[in-house]
């Protein structure tokens, strides 16, 4: 599954080197953070069920990556896991001529993953963040038994990684004997398997783990990462995911980012296990 | 090649005496043909080796040369970041691989240390086992063990590597931390051990050919001056062989070092240069495999991971070249011996 689809992005890569005309008119390109990947294809997958002239192509490589690509003109929708830098925004203005809009999709809540028979319950962001800074390295630092912490990250390919290390560790870097796995799947059976470690990774994961509660700064509250905390914003992990494009470039996909803000379109959000924006109509 | 000439010779001597001049000639034609095919094929192979190295290298150039790679200025690489360590205002200094980061990091000494570690255990585990059984099947063993360990052993070889890194991460690392307590399922020793499994039949194969090779003329002398089994194996038949023996580590050590998913699934990617063989392990190959296919084409990273691969490619061709001309010394010392 994830080799065929790092051989399509691959395949793409190459398309996109070869200068050729423009796609058909009904053709829609997004491209963009790897965390979307699997929700923009479902989407599209649904939405070319019930409009057939429409050919739409999903393809990751990465929010920053996705971004490039919509000011150079190679994709008609970026995904992304952030937003979109002041330069990124008059990079892509300055060079398609129109202006970018900014349409946030859907929700995603960060989970902090223990192994279940850890006591731990809730961590603050600043503790999550001197654990795995390494500045913390044993359980009993932070009301656990007295433990050495074992840290599970993901591959720095990951978009989920990225947000972990500018949200959490605003930027500094992983302790280096953080293990990184390929997936969040891999590191949930990690941290299963492991009395002493945590991990982090998205909401619809975490079978076999405990979700810790996560408080914002040491006095805030232990928030749960539901849905109604992450729409509300209570839950410090949680993160807007967005598409960017151009209104008027390309009349197909404009009608397809559209739709996915519908109900229709969030409620595909849902069972790929991301939570559907607050205002969701 | 070398037994080319020796086959044209016999085979003319052979229709010489038997069939007429036409006869003889198609078959020089056959035979010209025939070496043709041999040649290119063997060239062919030499060109996408030489091929393979250009474009690795070019890739990675434009980073050697610390210019700044087109469209990615604003990041330039640098040698002390390569050498590393990385330091920071708060803290002591440390080795740390972290590409994707505000500032990234390329500190290599993590990465080359993760290679040697598994790369050690493995051949420290693999090697006296295979070149052992490989004693064992062709001197001591009657007939019928050899003829089910020999096949078995080979078998091993064609256990696709994602197999054995599967039963590394899944088996393996489970049993060993049970066995050694250690605090990381997965690490180095997991991970050279599994490597261990797929070189195995690599030394085995040549040390065995190795030994099957020594004539048998010089066991049955041995045996006509009174020398036991055991006598004749460790001091006559193992000796002559060595150069071989010698020749299947080395080609071990490079399948070793170069293989990807068994060390991608079982050494934890940790990048820390530490002693402790229990500690996780990021190899050069298993970076490379993990961040190539999503890294922006031209971009500093992408340069410093095929510069990973210059670096495995100099290594392997490092030990290649050590283990021939090692190989060469023992046959000349032992050739004059013998």
């Amino acid at each position: 599954m994830r080799s065929s689809k790092l051989v399509a992005v691959a395949v793409l890569a190459l398309c996109g080197a070869i200068p050729g005309g423009p796609a058909r008119a009904d053709d829609v390109t997004v491209k963009g953070s790897d965390t979307m990947v699997l929700l923009g294809q479902k989407w599209a997958e649904v939405y070319m069920a019930s409009n057939p002239g429409t050919k739409i192509q999903v393809t990751g490589g990465g929010s920053g990556t996705g971004i490039a690509a919509l000011a150079n003109g190679t994709t008609d929708v970026a995904e992304s896991s952030r937003p979109m830098k002041p330069q990124e925004t008059e990079a892509a203005e300055s060079k398609t001529g129109g202006k970018v809009k900014v349409l946030p999709v859907a929700l995603d809540a960060l989970s902090i993953y223990v192994a279940k028979s850890n006591p731990v319950e809730e961590l603050s962001i600043p503790q999550l963040r001197k654990i795995y800074t390494g500045a913390v390295g044993n359980w009993k630092e932070v009301g656990g038994p007295d433990r050495p912490i074992n840290l599970y990250s993901r591959e720095n390919n990951s978009g989920t990684y990225v947000f972990f290390k500018e949200h959490v560790l605003s930027n500094d870097d992983f302790d280096p004997s953080a293990q990184t796995l390929p997936g969040t799947a891999a590191v949930v059976n990690a941290v299963a398997k492991d009395p002493d470690a945590i991990g982090y990774g998205g909401i619809a994961y975490a079978e076999g783990v405990k979700r810790l509660r996560v408080k914002k700064d040491d006095q805030a509250p232990a928030v749960e990462g539901t849905l109604e905390n992450a729409q509300n914003g209570s839950y410090g992990l949680s993160r807007e995911l967005y598409f960017f494009f151009v209104p008027g470039r390309n009349a197909a996909a404009d009608r397809f980012a559209e739709w996915t803000v519908s109900p229709d379109g969030q409620k595909v959000v849902k069972d790929v296990g991301y939570y559907p924006l607050p205002n969701a109509k | 090649m070398s037994s080319s000439p020796a086959g044209r010779r016999t085979a003319t001597t052979a229709v010489a005496s038997a069939a007429s001049e036409s006869r003889r000639r198609a078959a020089r034609r056959a035979e010209r043909l025939f070496g043709a095919v041999v040649r290119t094929a063997a060239f062919a192979a030499i060109l996408a080796i030489v091929l393979i190295f250009v474009f690795v290298g070019r890739e990675a150039l434009p980073l050697l040369r610390q210019g700044q790679a087109p469209g990615h200025g604003e990041e330039i690489v640098s040698w002390a970041s390569l050498a590393g360590p990385t330091t920071y205002p708060d803290r002591p200094p440390r080795y740390v691989w972290q590409p994707v980061s505000a500032v990234p990091k390329y500190n290599l000494l993590p990465l080359v240390v993760g290679t040697l570690k598994t790369t050690l255990v493995a051949i420290l585990f693999a090697g006296p086992l295979a070149v052992l059984a490989a004693i064992l099947t062709s001197e001591f063993a009657p007939r019928w063990v050899s003829q089910v360990v020999k096949p078995t052993i080979e078998l091993l070889a064609g256990i696709p590597s994602v197999v054995l890194g599967f039963f590394a991460l899944m088996v393996l690392a489970t049993w060993l931390q049970g066995l050694l307590g250690v605090r990381y399922r997965l690490n180095a020793l997991t991970a050279g051990i599994g490597l261990g499994l797929a070189v195995i039949p690599i030394i085995y194969t040549v040390a065995e050919d190795a030994l099957a090779a020594v004539p048998r003329s010089y066991r049955e002398a041995s045996y006509a001056l009174g020398a036991s089994r055991w006598e004749t194996a460790v001091r006559i038949v193992v000796p002559a062989a060595l150069p071989g023996i010698f020749a299947g580590v080395a080609l071990g050590f490079g399948r070793a070092v170069g293989e990807t998913m068994i060390v991608l699934m079982a050494s934890g990617n940790a990048a820390l240069a530490t002693w402790p063989l229990t500690d996780s392990v990021r190899t050069l190959s298993a970076t490379i495999a993990a961040e190539l296919g999503e890294v922006v084409f031209g971009g500093p990273h992408y340069r410093v991971l095929f510069l990973l691969g210059v670096l495995l490619f100099v290594f392997t061709f490092a030990v290649n070249l050590a283990g021939e001309l090692t190989v060469r010394r023992l046959r000349e010392r032992l050739g004059g011996r013998a």
